[in-house]
């Protein structure tokens, strides 16, 4: 089944198309990984898929439901899915109040809210910091906190706009064990904005370049690098590429 | 010796100023936080036409002299005045109309200031988690909290160290109307340098247990 289905989506600020994609097509309970160059339309892409932000053009399908006629089921769709920002807002709270916001919003009850916030700091091995204040945590840390503030919601799709970017190669590394293992354990799909060609090789089932708005090239990650057929993917791959 | 006798002569009546001093400044804070925050908070949040214009006239107003806002207080309320029915002039309440002239201005900006600058970011994550736009919005409000109280603090400070506008609008009477600013300056007027620099340091540690007090229970400062 398909996860995203995008259809001559386009997306300009001001006189600058940002994004042009005429067809895409994403596969359910896989792990993509979108790269590209700065600018290249990545967090766009993302934001328009989180719905934070609408496409001036095209038809985007969310698991088979058009986006664009949701009439009111916005919330429900919205709730399938989460994202994780590049430089994550921690709620002026502690690490459990942040990583239980969206349960508490859902009106989950406390005893139940407690159990899962409990079982994901578990998982994301931030137990011990769950009375902490999460605004004064390192960044390697928040990154974890900010995970389990969405995997506690057991998303169908986790949004992750590079996740890794400005951490250290441990942090790094323990960041790609947790979403590797949430994706082994729930099957969840995963899309993941990252400039590390080496964690797109590590973690992505399926690789997607995207320069200056347009897909490039897709394709099975093990194909995409090893044998690109763009001749950007080519100069993107071997870091020739100028932009 | 003779500084802390005379203090001690007019105990009663300088608590009586310090009363006035903080009734009027703080009622004008209250007054101010009140329609100040929902306003701030308006603009902060909404995109509205004309946000800019009406953004740019309330930082204008945030520097407003306080003899200017007296002036104008006084020109409402003298007796051939728009407001000269009320017979305000020269009490308590023109100097707390006088000071939310001064005050409002201040809060509503530095509100809508603090919202804008995190509106974006904590309304993405807030919505990307789940949240109504309604939930985002309280979201975005509770996360500016700090800011808020900021707010408040400074416009109180504005209110209880000003001169110009309460010296105007309340006449500096004695019993009545007179404040720690005003009868500092009087007293420096009279050559009572002593007193007046007393008087200027209970302004300051009232100011400073004030800030104390609200900063206490800010949560900037305390785990929730």
């Amino acid at each position: 089944m398909n996860l995203f289905e995008i259809d001559e989506v386009t997306k300009k600020y001001g006189s600058r198309t940002v994004l042009d994609i005429p067809e895409l097509k994403l596969r359910k309970d896989r792990i993509h990984a979108i790269m590209g160059p700065n600018g290249s339309g990545k967090t766009t892409l993302m934001r328009i898929l989180n719905l934070l932000d609408t496409p001036d053009t095209g038809h985007i399908k969310f698991l088979g439901e058009d986006l664009e006629n949701l009439q009111g089921r916005h919330l429900d769709v919205t709730r399938r899915m989460c994202m994780v920002f590049q430089r994550p807002f921690m709620f002026h709270s502690s690490v459990f109040n942040n990583v239980a916001y969206g349960l508490k919003i859902r009106k989950v009850s406390r005893p139940e809210c407690e159990k899962k916030v409990k079982e994901v700091l578990d998982f994301v091995e931030m137990n011990s910091f769950a009375s902490q204040l999460a605004t004064r945590l390192s960044g390697g840390e928040t990154q974890r906190v900010a995970l389990a503030r969405a995997l506690v919601l057991r998303p169908e799709l986790l949004l992750l706009d590079e996740p890794t970017a400005n951490l250290d190669p441990s942090s790094v590394k323990h960041i790609e064990e947790i979403i590797r293992n949430w994706h082994q354990q729930y099957n969840t799909s995963v899309i993941i904005v990252t400039h590390n060609l080496f964690q797109a090789k590590r973690l992505a089932d399926e690789s997607i370049l995207l320069i200056n708005g347009k897909v490039v090239e897709k394709g099975k990650t093990h194909d995409f690098f090893n044998n690109p057929q763009a001749e950007e993917s080519k100069q993107f791959l071997d870091g020739t590429m100028v932009y | 010796m003779g500084t802390f006798s005379t203090l001690l002569l007019q105990k009663t009546e300088i608590l009586e100023i310090v009363k006035m001093s903080i009734m009027v400044s703080g009622s004008a804070t209250i007054i101010s936080a009140f329609i100040g925050i929902p306003l701030g908070a308006w603009m902060g949040l909404t995109d509205f036409k004309g946000r800019k214009v009406l953004l740019r006239i309330v930082y204008t107003l945030m520097a407003l002299p306080p003899v200017l806002a007296g002036l104008l207080v006084y020109l409402l309320l003298s007796r051939s005045g728009p407001l000269g029915v009320w017979e305000s002039l020269f009490t308590p309440t023109a100097m707390i109309i006088a000071q939310c002239l001064l005050v409002t201005p201040i809060i509503t900006g530095l509100v809508a200031a603090a919202i804008a600058g995190k509106e974006g970011i904590i309304f993405d994550h807030a919505l990307s988690l789940g949240a109504s736009q309604m939930q985002a919005t309280w979201t975005i409000i509770k996360e500016t909290r700090s800011s808020m109280t900021a707010a408040v603090l400074t416009g109180f400070g504005r209110a209880f160290a000003e001169v110009g506008a309460v010296m105007l609008v309340g006449g500096n009477i004695r019993h009545m109307t007179r404040v720690l600013t005003t009868s500092i300056v009087l007293e420096t007027r009279q050559g009572n340098f002593n007193i007046a620099v007393t008087l200027g340091i209970i302004l300051l540690i009232i100011s400073f247990v004030v800030s104390s007090i609200v900063l206490s229970n800010a949560d900037e400062f305390k785990m929730t």
